[in-house]
C-alpha cells in the first residue's frame, strides 16, 4: 500500500488516525487481556490531517466487531489497518455502528436499564459530534458523557 | 400498530387514522365491541385520572378491566423480577395498559410480553395518550391541525406532555409561542428539533401579552408545580404571573380555545371556566373517545 512506515509489527493490528489524546483512551476502552505481545502506544504524532494524532499497534491481535464499534465511538475517524508478513493487507476507516447494545451504561438513574436487569441499547446518531440516544428512556447524550465497558 | 410506548414511533399517516376512528367513535358511527376483552391495568404510580380514562375507554365498548395500583402492594415486595410480573400478568388478559416512574419501563414491556402494551406515561419520558387526545382536541374544535399558531404556557421544561405536544404538531406546520419563567423554558433539544423541521417560534418569560393572546388559535396552559422551585418565595413571584383570567381574554380570535391537561393548580383562572374558549373538560372527555380508538386499533377490533 505505498509508503512503507516503519513497521515495528509483524502481524498484527494498527489503529491510526486516533484524534490527540484519545489513544490511551481507546487501549483502556479495549480492555484487553494482558499479553506478553508487543504493543505500541504513540502520542501526539504529527497528521497532515488531524495535526496531532495517537496510534496504537498490536502484535498478533485481531480486534472484534464489537471492538471496533467502541473505538468508532470515542475515537471517531480512526483507521484501522491488518498487518500480515510485515505489509498492510487491509485498511479501513471505522465506521460508527447504528445501534450499540450493552456497551454504553445509561446516565439517566430514572431508566429502566438501571432499575431492572435490561441489557441497554443506544441509537448512535452524527452531527459533528457523536451522540447516542437510549432505545428506552429516549434520552440523548454526547458520547463523552457516557460511561463505556466492554 | 403494535403497542403505543411513545409518539417518536408513530407516522403522520398514523396519527390521523387514530383521530379519524376517535372521531367515528365518538360520532357513534363506529361502535368497538371489546366483549370478553380484558384489559390490565398497571398503575405503579397513582394517576387517577389517566386510569379512570382508560377504565371508562374499556367499559364503553363493553370490555373488563383488572386494576393493580400504586407499587408496594405488587410482587415487587417479594422480589419478583418485573419480567416476571408482566409476564404473568400477559397470560390473564388481552392488553397492558402501564404507567410507572421508570423512564422505559413501557417499551421494556412490549419487548416483554407478547401481548399489546399502551405507555400511559413513563415517568418524564413519553405520555402518548395525552398527546393524542390533545391533537384530537385541537382539530375538533379547528376543525384542522394543519398551520395553527399555539401558545403554550407553563413548565415547558419538565413537562412531557409539552414535548409529544410540540413534537407531533410540527408534523402540521404549526407555529409555536412559548411562555414561561426562564428557568422552565424549552429545553435546548426541542428547541434544536424545531430549527431542524423550519418551525418558527418566540419564547416570551413574562406573563402572556394580550397581544399576543390575540394572535392564537390554541392556548395550551400547563401548571407549575411547587416542587421545581428551589425556594418556596421563588415560586410565589412566580405564581401570581403566570395565570391566564377572563380579563386576558377580551380581544382574543372567536376560534381560540383554552387547553389544559388537568388538574389545574393556580395558573388557570376558574373565571375562564364560563367562557367560550374553556375547552378543558371537553378535552378530558375526548380522551376517552382517543383511548377507546387506541385500545380497538391495538385488539383489532375494526
Ligand atoms: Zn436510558
Amino acid at each position: 500500500m505505498g509508503k512503507k512506515a516503519i513497521n515495528p509489527i509483524k502481524n498484527g493490528t494498527v489503529i491510526d488516525h486516533i484524534p490527540a489524546g484519545k489513544g490511551k483512551n481507546v487501549w483502556e476502552m479495549l480492555n484487553l487481556p494482558s499479553s506478553e505481545e508487543k504493543m505500541f502506544l504513540g502520542k501526539n504524532l504529527s497528521s497532515e490531517k488531524l495535526g496531532k494524532k495517537d496510534m496504537l499497534m498490536f502484535e498478533n491481535l485481531e480486534l472484534s466487531l464489537k471492538q471496533l464499534n467502541v473505538i468508532a465511538l470515542i475515537a471517531f475517524g480512526a483507521t484501522i489497518s491488518i498487518i500480515k508478513d510485515g505489509e498492510i493487507t487491509r485498511k479501513d476507516q471505522v465506521i460508527l455502528p447504528e445501534l450499540v447494545e450493552k456497551v454504553i451504561t445509561c446516565p439517566n438513574p430514572k431508566c429502566i436499564t438501571n432499575e431492572e436487569d435490561v441489557a441497554t441499547k443506544f441509537e448512535v446518531l452524527e452531527n459533528g459530534d457523536v451522540e447516542v440516544k437510549c432505545h428506552y428512556c429516549e434520552k440523548k447524550y454526547l458520547i463523552g458523557e457516557v460511561k463505556i465497558k466492554m | 400498530m403494535k403497542n403505543l410506548i411513545s409518539m417518536r414511533d408513530l407516522s403522520k399517516e398514523e396519527i390521523l387514522y387514530l383521530l379519524k376512528l376517535a372521531s367515528q367513535i365518538e360520532k357513534g358511527e363506529v361502535n368497538p365491541d371489546m366483549q370478553r376483552r380484558l384489559a390490565a391495568l398497571l398503575f405503579f404510580e397513582p394517576s387517577t385520572r389517566t386510569m379512570f380514562s382508560f377504565d371508562t375507554a374499556m367499559k364503553r365498548m363493553n370490555g373488563n378491566t383488572i386494576v393493580m395500583s400504586g407499587t408496594k402492594d405488587t410482587s415487587a415486595k417479594k422480589g419478583e423480577s418485573f419480567a416476571d410480573t408482566l409476564q404473568t400478568i400477559a397470560q390473564y388478559t388481552d392488553i397492558i395498559i402501564m404507567r410507572s416512574p421508570i423512564e422505559g419501563a413501557a417499551r421494556y414491556a412490549s419487548e416483554v410480553v407478547g401481548i399489546p402494551v399502551v405507555n400511559a406515561g413513563d415517568g418524564a419520558n413519553q405520555h402518548p395518550t395525552q398527546a393524542l387526545l390533545d391533537l384530537y382536541s385541537i382539530q375538533k374544535t379547528q376543525g384542522t391541525l394543519e398551520n395553527l399558531k399555539i401558545g403554550i404556557a407553563g413548565d415547558l421544561r419538565f413537562g412531557r406532555t409539552v414535548h409529544s405536544l410540540v413534537q407531533a404538531m410540527s408534523l402540521f406546520g404549526a407555529k409555536f409561542k412559548f411562555f414561561s419563567p426562564t428557568f422552565l423554558s424549552i429545553p435546548k433539544n426541542i428547541k434544536e428539533f424545531l430549527h431542524e423541521k423550519k418551525i418558527r417560534f418566540n419564547e416570551f418569560d413574562e406573563d402572556m401579552d394580550i397581544k399576543i393572546l390575540s394572535e392564537l388559535d390554541i392556548l395550551y396552559v400547563t401548571r407549575i408545580q411547587k416542587e421545581r422551585f428551589a425556594s418556596p418565595e421563588d415560586y410565589e413571584k412566580v405564581k401570581g404571573s403566570y395565570c391566564l383570567t377572563k380579563e386576558m381574554l377580551s380581544h382574543v380570535k372567536p376560534n381560540l380555545k383554552v387547553l389544559h391537561p388537568l388538574p389545574r393548580v393556580d395558573e388557570l383562572s376558574s373565571d375562564v371556566d364560563d367562557t367560550k374558549y374553556a375547552y378543558y373538560f371537553q378535552q378530558a372527555q375526548n380522551g376517552v373517545y382517543m383511548r377507546q380508538a387506541i385500545i380497538t386499533i391495538l385488539l383489532g377490533g375494526v
